[in-house]
Parts: C-alpha cells; sequence; structure tokens
C-alpha cells in the first residue's frame, strides 16, 4: 500500500493507477472537478476548458493531464472559480441560451455547472449567433443554438454506434456541428433514441421529441442540488431524470 | 433617531413584469419592506419623473430608444444599478427575434398577420423606435449586481435587499440561484 501512487488535490490524497488522468482519479475518489467535454465512458477531449486545474502551479486541463506522484493540484479556488466562470460565460453568449425556453433546463449540465461556479450574469457581449433548428427527425430534434461543441455526439456516433452521424466542420468562431449527410438534415441518417449520441449531449442540443417540460420545476435533476452531489445527466438512468437508457 | 429611509426606483423595458410580479410576491415582508425603503419612479407608485436614488431595479432588456433613454437615466440618478431577471442579463425571450431581420418581425406581424385590414407597419411618431436587436443592459450601461432567473423568486429578491439594505456581501444559496 506504501508504493501506491498519489496526487494531492486541493490538499487530499488522490491515489491513482498509471495511465489515468488527474479528472479519472479525482473521480474514481469521488472528488468533483467541473466538466463538460469530459465523459468518463470517452477518450478526453480537452476543448471546454472548464475543467482547469493547476498542476504544479501550472494551468492545466484536469482531463487531458495524466496523474503523476506527487503533483500539487488546486481546483476550488478563487482564482480558479472566477476563470472557469469565464469559460462559462463565454460559452454562454457564444450560442443562444434562452433558458426558460429551453426543454433541458433544470436538466443541464452547462447550467448545471454555471450554478455551480456561481455564474450569476454572462458578462459578456452576446453574439446571438443565428443558427437552425433541425426538427426533420421524427423522434429527436437538434437545436444548434445550444451546442458548444463539445464532440461528445460526434464521438459516440462514432465510436459507439459506428455511425458517424455528426462532425464539426469549419474552424476558430466559424467551428460548428454538422450532420453527416448531403441535405445536412437528422432526419435523413440512420440516427435513432436508443444510439449512445442520444444520450450524451450535456446541452439542450439534442432533444428527445414529445415529452418537453414533462417534469415539473423543483423536481428536475438539479432543481435542489448541486452537480456535484446529483452527478452528470448522461451518466444517470432516465427513471432518475437522466438521459441514459442501458 | 429615525434613519433616512434609502430610495428604490424600478422599470420595467423589454420585460413581461414578471420580474415585478415576484416583487410583488414578497406578500407581507412588503410591509418590512417600505418601512425601510421608500419608492421613487416605478410602475407600482406611478411616479413619472425619476428623481435621485440609492438603488434601481432594472427588468427587461433593451428593445427600442425609449428603453436605452430610460436605461440610461436610471444609470444617471441611481447610486446601484441591478439587473434583475433573465431579459436583462440576457436579453431572454424578447431577445429570440434576433434570429431575424427587424423587417422580417414587423412583416410577420403588422403585414402577414392573420385577419389585417389596411395592413401596414406602425410609423406613428408617439411610439418608440424599435432596436435592430435587444440586448441584454450590461451592454448599454455598467451594471452593478445582477439577479437571475425567470424570474428571481420573491425568496432571492428578498435575500438580495436584505443583504444589500445591511451593507453585506451578498450570498445566495443554491436554490436561489437559477435561470429559468
Ligand atoms: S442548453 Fe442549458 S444553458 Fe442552454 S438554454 Fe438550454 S438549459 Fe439553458
Ligand atoms: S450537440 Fe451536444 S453533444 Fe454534440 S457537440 Fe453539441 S453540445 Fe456536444
Ligand atoms: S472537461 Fe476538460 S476540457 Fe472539457
Amino acid at each position: 500500500m506504501s508504493d501506491e501512487q498519489s496526487f494531492t488535490l486541493d490538499g487530499r490524497r488522490i491515489p491513482f493507477q498509471n495511465g489515468q488522468t488527474v479528472m479519472q482519479a479525482a473521480l474514481e475518489a469521488g472528488v468533483y472537478i467541473p466538466h463538460l467535454c469530459f465523459n468518463p465512458e470517452f477518450t478526453p477531449h480537452g476543448s471546454c476548458r472548464v475543467c482547469l486545474v493547476k498542476v504544479n502551479n501550472r494551468m492545466q486541463a484536469a482531463c487531458t493531464t495524466p496523474a503523476a506522484d506527487g503533483q500539487t493540484v488546486q481546483s476550488e479556488t478563487e482564482e480558479l472559480r472566477e476563470i472557469r466562470r469565464g469559460i462559462l460565460q463565454m460559452l454562454f453568449v457564444e450560442g443562444n441560451h434562452v433558458c426558460p425556453a429551453c426543454e433541458k433546463s433544470g436538466a443541464c449540465q452547462l447550467q448545471a455547472v454555471a450554478y455551480y461556479t456561481g455564474m450569476l450574469a454572462p458578462h459578456f457581449k452576446h453574439f446571438y449567433p443565428r443558427r437552425p433548428v433541425d426538427a426533420s427527425h421524427p423522434e429527436a430534434v437538434i437545436d444548434f443554438n445550444r451546442c458548444i461543441l463539445c464532440e461528445l455526439c460526434v464521438r459516440a456516433s462514432r465510436d459507439v454506434d459506428g455511425k458517424n452521424i455528426f462532425a464539426v466542420e469549419g474552424r476558430g468562431i466559424q467551428a460548428h456541428l454538422v450532420v453527416n449527410t448531403p441535405s445536412g438534415q437528422l432526419g435523413a441518417t440512420g440516427f435513432s433514441l436508443h444510439d449512445k449520441a442520444a444520450q450524451v449531449c450535456p446541452t439542450g442540443s439534442i432533444l428527445t421529441k414529445h415529452r418537453g417540460y414533462d417534469i415539473p420545476i423543483g423536481q428536475r435533476l438539479y432543481d435542489r442540488k448541486p452537480i456535484n452531489v446529483v452527478g452528470d445527466v448522461a451518466q444517470l438512468p432516465d427513471r432518475q431524470g437522466g438521459r441514459r437508457h442501458d | 433617531m429615525i434613519e433616512p429611509r434609502l430610495k428604490i426606483a424600478t422599470c420595467s423595458l423589454a420585460g413581461c413584469f414578471g420580474c415585478h410580479m415576484s416583487l410583488l410576491d414578497l406578500d407581507e415582508r412588503l410591509f418590512d419592506l417600505a418601512e425601510r425603503v421608500e419608492l421613487d419612479r416605478s410602475p407600482l407608485t406611478d411616479i413619472k419623473e425619476l428623481g435621485e436614488c440609492d438603488v434601481g431595479l432594472i427588468e427587461g432588456g433593451v428593445c427600442n430608444a425609449e428603453n436605452v433613454h430610460v436605461l440610461m437615466e436610471f444609470r444617471a440618478r441611481c447610486k446601484i444599478l441591478v439587473a434583475i431577471g433573465a431579459c436583462a442579463l440576457n436579453g431572454g425571450v424578447p431577445a429570440m427575434r434576433n434570429q431575424y431581420d427587424l423587417k422580417e418581425c414587423l412583416e410577420e406581424s403588422y403585414v402577414r398577420g392573420m385577419g389585417l385590414v389596411n395592413a401596414q407597419i406602425p410609423s406613428d411618431p408617439e411610439i418608440p423606435l424599435l432596436l435592430n436587436k435587444v440586448h441584454p443592459i450590461h451592454e448599454v450601461v455598467k451594471i452593478d449586481y445582477s439577479l437571475p432567473g425567470c424570474p428571481p423568486s420573491a425568496d432571492t429578491i428578498w435575500t438580495f435587499i436584505n443583504e444589500l439594505l445591511s451593507g453585506q456581501a451578498i450570498v445566495l444559496s443554491y436554490r436561489q440561484i437559477h435561470y429559468d
């Protein structure tokens, strides 16, 4: 036991095995580090930067940094919370997030992480981009206004479903999610609600049709308790208000 | 010694008055509040001229020229300006029209709308001109505090007002912060 490798996270000792990232080890030890593009079932992506921590005093993404013996990791400091709030605020103003009119509200990971970090207002100038809503599929709808480009649907469809339905096109601020068909319509694909890709979106971008607002306000996933206590919506089963159905 | 009561003004710009309804939801706590503050210009007093105030509470974003004018007046006359509710903070539901050109919106309502006779886009000089886009108020003036919610609950407003009046740091509990 004495030669077990470990690092400290906010002063707490976190054991790990070779090959684990800081995020994976923390998750296994039951310590929450805010994240959006990270999902334990997928290869880390490192794109949202919400999991920013200080590793030996350097800013790193916890989800892509390999754990190393003796590291000192800081996460819940006011400095990092402030940077995380800034990152979240940028994610909010880049898209169109009208939470009162979003069916995902209350069970949205983006919103829940923003609550967790204490984000009160978006602070920056809003882009108000014009993005489409694709309702061509009989069972699902994609509202591109809420996509944060975490590529979880891309990874799930490619790596688990073997369908390769989603992709990100363009670079920098032009980057946007597309559906891999000539028409660009979800309805023209073999997308199904049983796909892993239908269960992983951390926002209200990919939604199941015909069941909006079915859980009353006050009883939704993150209404009463924060995400560090409740867990990620994509990891929780359908009957608990999550999106997972194995 | 009776301390002078703090002066508070409120207004609703491009909002639905939901935040003001939430303020009224304070119910009997309003008596307590009335002993500590004096309401200046507000839809609740019908005072038209804004005086020098300690606190201004703004509901709604800006969607027309009059909203901008009122907002700037509030900023000039209020020591502390508070953005209340989703519309003030991010434009909210009214900002959903930003997905369309203003002309398209006006034509949809006034030209192509159902049952219109002699359809035309209103141009009476009494009607404030619409802005091309709806904006949250922090894009126009400096805001000192933001209270999210659609609307923020009466409890959230009460916590905020109490902490503000007593000079404490504003600390809201988890359940008091929501965006819807
Ligand atoms: S996706 Fe989440 S943050 Fe965006 S509008 Fe919906 S509930 Fe709000
Ligand atoms: S649609 Fe959802 S899962 Fe896919 S990239 Fe956008 S936010 Fe991520
Ligand atoms: S969770 Fe690490 S960068 Fe997104």
